[in-house]
């Protein structure tokens, strides 16, 4: 096996395009979850944007419609789940199950003509640079707009939390909706608001998948990438910086394993692939067990309907 | 001047015809939206869901087959009322199959070139403890460290699901078998008995309906179920009555994952006859829609696990005759458990239409 500096390079820089479709979805779901809204369709609003996004690029031959298209897919179908919740007071559990396997399902009956069209190639960023410089080129250029946006997010949504008052409303209605009720927010605005916002990044994190990493459209692409993602954000204890070292990890895992497959390595692969699941495992022991600690990171009302007599 | 006014009221109390009636609500709005898909699609919507309700069940092998898909969504579902009723969110019931079929599938494997009578029995009993294990480790994770069974049940679905994938591919698989991801078939007395020749319904439909009688009979008649219920409705008064919280988040878990376990190896020694990856078409989480639909009710769940059942069959009619990907099933399932959540609204609001003269207001 060669180890070569240029090598390394080109690894990390593929580790990073797989971990973008976990950074933007985990992102979105952040959101949601810090409003104290448990979204688990995180994998049906990701194909749906995926198709979305594919579809419009077949019909309209415009990856700009393409990608806003698939955002606006995410939001809707992420309308259905705020609807329910939100509005008619649904269980989020069973709600976020349902609209994972309506999406799924969905996908796949719209997407019967598209299998087998083959994608268009995706506009990449300072090409020239990334074969004129050794091993920072591949890592920091000849990517895609949409993972250099993948990789400011993080930092945004850290922004947006801590430092503006929007981010304060979004954290008071999710640690205390009652209290953030009384002072006057309208906590079902803005839990319907971090729904949407989830349901569009989800579509977007899809449409990555099927117009710039691998593509093309397949049944079931997504391939549990939105169970990782949910599994990220309770990694990263609902930071949204951790959810970007996650996301690097989870990703570098299954670009690791792909390779360790190739050379013969003798840790069987599923176990890798399991690693990240059992990591999540572990971090949420260690942050349930001290109830300080866990009403430090989590959303206190996460997953509970909150009902305003009117 | 007259207005409509539309107002809304919390109900007090739930009225039972209504929480038995709204099921069927959701089953007809899915059958329209269904229709409704089908025409936006561009398919004759009667003809379509004529392929898709009614042909799948018009003859005795597809009735054999409807019974087939049922057996194990009833019995997860039976497992799963127990944890929904005392507020347990056990997802994790297609993690706790699969690792029955692992365990099951493992003693069957250690049999494969014998035959008797006691290794069926031996099969389903690893079975059960298998699903048993690994439903108690959210049980664990939640009683001792406070974790949220949700995501710990669910992160150990892919868990499981790898586990079983390294085996097949791996250590258990068929040595005679050209390296395809697949175990040896069982020995035919590691199979489930055939009920009807030339039909593949088996056996395990009687541990569905004994699941069925059991669970009514604990959940009504025991102690045990009056403990579970009363935690289902409120936490707090089950502490002020001194019921061991603890121990029945761990019994009722045990039950759910045993249920699924069973399932499981009712799947890989009924019509399938080894393991291999795909040993379920995620009747585990459907079956969550089978125990929402069924109402938690031992008897609901029978009828629930048929109609989710028929949704199954239909996507593989509806494939062979109208060339729809066979995904559309869950377009179905999801919209069965999308309405039945929204008509769930009628139970807890009252919606009141008033007639009322504005002008009444003045006096």
């Amino acid at each position: 096996m060669s180890l070569d500096i240029s090598f390394i390079g080109v690894l990390i820089g593929s580790i990073m395009a797989s971990s973008v479709p976990l950074i933007l979805a985990a992102s979105g779901e952040l959101i949601t979850e810090r409003s104290g809204v448990l979204n688990l369709g995180v994998e049906g609003m990701m194909i749906i944007g995926a198709i979305a996004g594919f579809a419009l690029m077949v019909i309209t031959d415009n990856l700009f419609i393409a990608i806003i298209g698939s955002m606006l897919s995410g939001v809707i179908i992420s309308l259905i789940f705020g609807f329910l919740t939100q509005s008619l007071l649904t269980n989020h559990v069973a709600t976020g199950l349902a609209l994972t396997i309506f999406g799924i399902g969905l996908s796949a009956m719209i997407g019967k003509n598209f299998v087998g069209i083959p994608g268009k190639d995706f506009p990449i960023l300072f090409s020239s640079l990334r074969e004129s410089i050794p091993f920072f080129g591949p890592i920091l250029f000849g990517h895609s707009i949409v993972l250099y946006f993948a990789f400011a997010l993080p930092f945004l949504t850290n922004y947006f939390l801590k430092k503006t008052k929007l981010g304060l409303v979004v954290r008071a209605v999710g640690d205390s909706p009652v209290s953030a009720s009384n002072q006057g927010i309208n906590v079902i605005l803005v839990r319907y608001c971090c729904i949407l916002y989830g349901g569009g990044m989800c579509g977007l994190a899809g449409a990555y998948l099927s117009l710039i990493y691998t593509p093309q459209w397949i049944e079931n692409m997504t391939a549990g990438r939105g169970w990782i993602a949910l599994a990220l954000v309770v990694f990263a204890t609902w930071s949204p910086i951790k959810v970007l070292i996650g996301a690097i990890i989870f990703g570098g895992i299954s670009i690791l394993q792909l390779h360790m497959q190739a050379v013969g390595f003798r840790i069987p692969v599923q176990f890798l692939i399991a690693l990240p699941y059992l990591m999540t495992i572990i971090v949420l022991v260690v942050i349930s067990r001290d109830s300080r600690k866990i009403k430090l990171n989590t959303p206190t009302s996460l997953g509970r309907i909150f009902y305003k007599e009117k | 001047m007259e207005d409509l006014l539309i107002k809304i009221e919390k109900r007090n109390d739930v009225p039972t015809t209504l929480y038995f009636f709204t099921p069927f609500i959701a089953i007809i709005l899915t059958i329209i939206g269904g229709g409704i898909i089908f025409y936006t699609l561009g398919f004759n919507p009667i003809e379509a869901l004529k392929f898709y309700f009614i042909t799948p069940i018009s003859n005795l092998y597809g009735f054999s087959e409807l019974l087939l898909k049922a057996t194990p969504l009833c019995l997860i579902a039976i497992g799963l009322s127990f944890c929904f009723k005392s507020n347990n969110w056990n997802i994790g019931a297609e993690g706790q199959l699969t690792f029955g079929a692992i365990v099951g599938g493992g003693v069957a494997l250690l049999f494969y070139n014998q035959e008797g009578f006691y290794i069926l029995p031996l099969i389903i009993i690893g079975g059960a403890i298998g699903g048993m294990i690994f439903a108690l480790i959210p049980a664990i994770l939640k009683t001792y460290f406070n974790t949220n069974e949700i995501l710990v049940s669910l992160m150990l679905v892919y868990v499981s699901k790898l586990i079983l994938d390294y085996l097949v591919v791996g250590p258990w698989s068929n040595p005679e078998g050209f390296n395809f991801p697949e175990t040896r078939q069982f020995s035919d007395s590691a199979r489930m008995p055939l009920l009807f020749e030339g039909l593949r319904i088996h056996a395990g439909i009687f541990i569905s309906l004994a699941a069925v009688f059991v669970s009514w009979f604990v959940l009504y008649k025991t102690y045990l179920g009056f403990q579970i219920k009363v935690s289902g409705l409120s936490l707090k008064t089950a502490k002020y009555a001194g019921f061991k919280g603890k121990t029945m988040i761990l019994i009722v878990f045990m039950i759910s994952g045993a249920c699924a376990g069973m399932a499981g190896v009712g799947e890989i020694t009924g019509p399938i006859g080894q393991l291999h990856r795909m040993i379920s078409p995620d009747y585990g989480f459907t079956a969550i829609i089978v125990a929402f639909l069924g109402r938690l009710n031992p008897f609901g769940i029978i009828f629930a696990s048929l109609v989710v059942s028929l949704t199954y069959l239909g996507a593989e009619t509806a494939q062979i005759f109208l060339q729809i990907p066979q995904y559309t099933g869950q377009v179905f399932q999801g919209m069965i458990l999308f309405f039945l959540l929204a008509s769930d609204y009628l139970l807890f609001f009252k919606i009141k239409f008033q007639n009322f003269n504005k002008n009444e207001l003045r006096h």
